[in-house]
């Protein structure tokens, strides 16, 4: 079972990388969008931290991430522990393992778009809206989140890309399974590590193509939801 | 004046040391993670006979060496752990043939943190349902992998232990995958377990040699270095009572 002169497994590693892509997103979604309304909305005291903290992933090594997750949730520590009764096997190894690094790993590139496209929704809607007497759930789910929903796929878009190409935090954690942590750039360092030149260079070609594609449509349906965003 | 005079000497003093730093020469040795405990000490002998050179190592996995210095890194001297790349490159004309020298074999061991691990029994031990994770590097591409596969094939245990394996970019990951206790055992260089470092912290039990084609190490002289003489010195240095002490020291069964 070849294709392009690539044997199953690679393309098993595409499709694993793609999966983990699609699955820290949607994470990121539900957590982000939520956390980046409430970073806009509420002052509290050490709220810059907190945002500092968030971005620290940007310039943070993915190896600092994998390594801490690597020794806190270790199988003898109480987190490590505590994640076993959950999910019925260790972090480390594991697809739910890589979730956890990856949702870390781009976390702000999700919640800083998310930020600034929430922040972008013009205050006097909101009172207007709010003033004819829609609740806040109405508020959020017709204006805020309509409003901001470009930004909101930017985010989204950014976080799914900069997850396809990861590496640092898979190698740290991964242990190198097929089917299971086995990601595309994993599976293409190992190619180049056993001297497999040859498929290693098609691999890398089709790796090339398919993140260019995700970066096209990404922006083409950016433009599209732009084209249509309500003016004032 | 006192003041202005300790500045003065103080900056003499500095740039003294900045030119005896600028005048000693670097030498550039790739080395397979295996050696990470042991070449510390070997460089310090060398630099004790060689006071003006200053040993740089880069420590990785021995495929990625090959692969890098085919296409030109700047190494001087290749440590690997197996003695085929070093070949290759003297084939690819990358390395030079009268540098190859073989400065020991390898040996592996299996080592744990876990009390309920039973090393006894060997590999077929790890049978042993309690047994779930066994972390061993990566056989595509590390030479330890492809030796710790080798025995657990012969051992007749593959078929058994294959679902539980784990596998670590190199030898040194593979370790830290053990001690960090993400797995139950691994499949480690002795030359790790007897560093200082790792001597003392869980339980190891070697790998009968019988079980593995021998692990032999050897090092060259890449073309890069061409006309140094102290990439030369290093590599022959391997040869003498005192690194191959230290070599012994940290688990390499001495080949001459």
């Amino acid at each position: 079972m070849t294709w392009l002169g690539l044997p199953a497994p690679l393309w098993q590693a595409l499709i694993l990388s793609i999966e983990l892509a699609t699955v820290t997103t949607v994470v990121l979604m539900v957590v982000g969008i939520p956390l980046a309304h409430w970073l806009n909305t509420t002052r509290f005291f050490g709220r810059s931290f907190l945002e500092v903290i968030i971005s620290l992933p940007i310039v943070l090594p993915p190896t600092v991430i994998g390594f801490y997750l690597l020794v806190t949730f270790a199988p003898q520590t109480p987190l490590g522990q505590l994640w076993q009764v959950v999910f019925g096997h260790g972090l480390t190894f594991s697809f739910a393992g890589l979730v956890v690094g990856s949702v870390l790993y781009s976390f702000p590139f999700a919640v800083q778009p998310y930020q600034a496209a929430l922040r972008s929704v013009p205050k006097e809607l909101v009172e207007a809206a709010a003033a004819m007497g829609a609740t806040s759930w109405q508020v959020t789910r017709h204006l805020r989140l309509r409003w901001a929903r470009a930004g909101i796929f930017a985010g989204s878009g950014l976080a799914f890309a900069h997850t396809m190409g990861e590496f640092g935090v898979v190698l740290m954690l991964g242990g190198n399974l097929e089917g299971k942590t086995r990601v595309s750039s994993i599976a293409l360092y190992d190619l180049t590590q056993a001297l497999e030149f040859e498929q290693a260079y098609r691999y890398a070609a089709v790796l090339l193509v398919v993140s260019m594609l995700i970066l096209i449509m990404v922006s083409l349906l950016q433009k599209h939801m732009e084209i249509r965003q309500p003016t004032m | 004046m006192l003041l202005r005079n300790g500045i003065k000497s103080a900056v003499f003093a500095l740039m003294a040391m900045m030119s005896a730093g600028a005048l000693a020469e670097e030498l550039l040795v790739a080395a397979a993670s295996d050696l990470s405990f042991v070449l510390p000490e070997i460089n310090k002998a060398f630099e004790a006979k060689h006071p003006d050179v200053s040993v740089k190592v880069s420590l990785g996995s021995s495929g990625n060496f090959y692969a890098q210095i085919q296409n030109g890194a700047p190494y001087q001297v290749f440590m690997s752990a197996d003695e085929k790349y070093p070949r290759d490159l003297i084939a690819s004309g990358n390395a030079l043939a009268d540098s190859y020298n073989v400065y020991g074999t390898g040996r592996i061991a299996l080592w744990t943190m876990k009390p309920a691990v039973n090393l006894s029994q060997g590999l077929s031990g790890l049978m042993d349902a309690r047994v779930t994770r066994i972390a061993i590097a990566n056989p595509a591409h590390a030479p330890y992998g492809r030796a710790a596969e080798a025995a657990i094939k012969k051992q007749g245990v593959w078929e058994a232990l294959q679902p539980k394996l784990v596998f670590g970019e190199n030898i040194s990951q593979t370790a830290q995958f053990v001690q960090t206790g993400n797995v139950d055992v691994g499949v480690v260089a002795m030359s790790l377990v007897l560093s200082p470092k790792m001597r003392g912290i869980g339980r190891w039990a070697e790998i009968s040699s019988a079980l593995y084609p021998a692990l032999v190490q050897a090092a060259v002289v890449t073309r890069a270095a061409e006309n140094s003489a102290i990439a030369r010195e290093f590599v022959k240095f391997l040869d003498t009572a005192e690194a191959r002490d230290l070599l012994q020291k940290y688990g390499f069964r001495d080949t001459k």
